[in-house]
């Protein structure tokens, strides 16, 4: 049967990993094709790069970190961040990316998931959802990230912009809408844990998971094992994703999966 | 050298690099002749199986690559260059596919298991596969594939894999070895198999 995935998430601008300070035994730990050629021997299932350069002029950058990573690093790869139409996408899945990740483009023009999922396949064409819990009116706990509440009520809005814009519409109805329109994988992030270390939200992973029939890479929270074993069991994800847990060396890929495996959870070794 | 069959399906950039750095020679071919030149051959590919076929037959490398087959040389199908081998694929209405290999190309039954099929799975051999040598008994291997082969002689298929149901992950007659899963993205052990691909003479 098929193996949890644990899936490294660099942070890359200008072609720079911009966290991951830790790596000692690294030459240069801001070469992100260094950085991910270190997460494949550890034990990586998967790298993605999430570019966060801001400025147009310097987007191209990412095309040659891809390319170079192709010729070091044999598992699949998956880029991210500031795509906007069928080109980025050709570009970057020439450059040697396996997967592309869109999020906000896919929002404002949910057509581009069907349109690249037909001209590349499925397989190729991962949908970012970055969702939000909405706050209660009934509840008094309002003010509490993560409220103990009726799980019928619980509802998370869709955010673009890298989480700064909201858009009125519900994470779950819009990763189906996804999944419809030819989205081959999820990578849903909670902007309620991420950051915070204290686990991912698994409520959020396993409503999203239950409800449609692709792979769902849960993202956001990741603190310590037991998050990673949660989110398999509870939040019944196909893939963790994690970046600074790793980044700053609080666990080593196969630390987390040494965990996993001794918890019955099937890992890759 | 070996030729990397481009014709306009997927990441063949990956198969490439993945050859060259078990130490082949390896290069990225579209045209009929330089397909003929070739002493070994990788037909790769993701998508749709329609579009392939096409794309096979308008670049005019059908022949050429039926040919490589019939006189016996080194073929290395990849996932889609698997299931192009095959008699017919039911995906997307029915479709015929090369022949080599007598059998059809079904879809995973929907049940509980999510579609397409991808991650890391087991793929468990049968035989004593030259190019599976210096593995261990069942590797992990990178798959990612909504549809499965399913051959007429249950003898061509020398791996397997489970997924709800044993299916067939590796197939090989003669010259003619083929994976469902990517040996280029299955890291170590994959590499393995490419290097001991490059190295049958």
């Amino acid at each position: 049967m098929l193996a949890k995935r644990i899936i490294p998430c660099l942070d890359v601008k200008g072609g720079r990993v911009v966290k991951g300070t830790r790596f000692l035994n690294l030459q240069d730990a801001g070469d992100p094709v260094e950085v991910a050629a270190f997460y494949d021997q550890e034990g990586a299932d998967e790298i993605t790069f999430l570019d966060i350069t801001a400025s147009h002029e310097q987007r191209d950058i990412i095309i040659d970190v891809v390319a170079n990573t192709a010729t070091e690093v044999f598992i699949p790869l998956t880029v991210g961040g500031g795509i906007r139409n069928l080109e980025d996408i050709r570009r970057l899945l020439k450059a040697g990316a396996d997967k592309v990740s869109i999020n906000t483009a896919a929002v404002k023009d949910p057509e581009l998931i069907n349109h690249a999922s037909r001209r590349y396949g499925s397989q190729c064409i991962v949908v970012a959802i970055d969702a939000k819990r909405i706050p209660l009116a009934t509840s008094r706990d309002q003010g509490r990230p993560l409220p103990s509440v009726p799980s019928n009520t619980l509802r998370w809005e869709v955010y673009i912009n890298g989480g700064r814009t909201p858009t009125g519409l519900d994470a779950l109805e819009w990763a189906k809408e996804a999944e419809a329109r030819g989205a081959g994988e999820i990578l849903l992030t909670s902007m309620d844990c991420d950051g915070t270390k204290e686990g991912y939200d698994y409520e959020l992973t396993r409503r999203v998971s239950e409800s449609l029939d692709i792979p769902i890479i849960a993202s956001g929270g990741a603190g310590r094992l037991e998050h990673f074993y949660e989110v398999f069991t509870s939040g019944k994800a196909d893939a963790a994703l994690a970046a600074s847990v790793f980044h700053y060396r609080v666990y080593s890929i196969s630390e987390v999966k040494r965990f996993l495996a001794e918890k019955d959870v099937l890992v890759r070794f | 050298m070996i030729a990397v069959v481009d014709y306009g399906m997927g990441n063949l950039r990956s198969v490439q690099k993945a050859l060259e750095r078990v130490g082949a020679q390896a290069k990225l071919v579209e045209r009929p002749e330089e397909l003929e030149a070739a002493e070994k051959l990788v037909l790769p590919g993701v998508g749709a199986f329609k579009d392939a076929m096409e794309g096979l037959r308008d670049r005019g490398l059908i022949g050429p690559i039926l040919r490589h087959i019939r006189e016996s040389r080194p073929f290395l199908g990849i996932c889609l260059g698997l299931q192009l081998l095959f008699t017919e694929s039911m995906e997307d209405g029915l479709h015929d596919g090369l022949d080599v290999i007598h059998g059809r190309v079904v879809r995973f039954p929907e049940n509980h298991l999510k579609i397409p099929h991808m991650g890391w799975n087991r793929v468990s051999f049968k035989k004593d596969v030259p190019i599976a040598r210096g593995m261990p008994e069942a590797p992990y291997m990178y798959f990612v594939h909504s549809y499965y082969v399913c051959p007429d002689d249950p003898s061509v298929t020398v791996a397997t894999t489970d997924y709800g149901s044993e299916f067939t992950s590796m197939v090989w007659k003669d010259n003619i070895f083929a994976t469902q899963f990517h040996p280029e993205k299955s890291q170590a052990y994959g590499l393995t198999l490419l290097r001991n691909f490059a190295g049958l003479c």
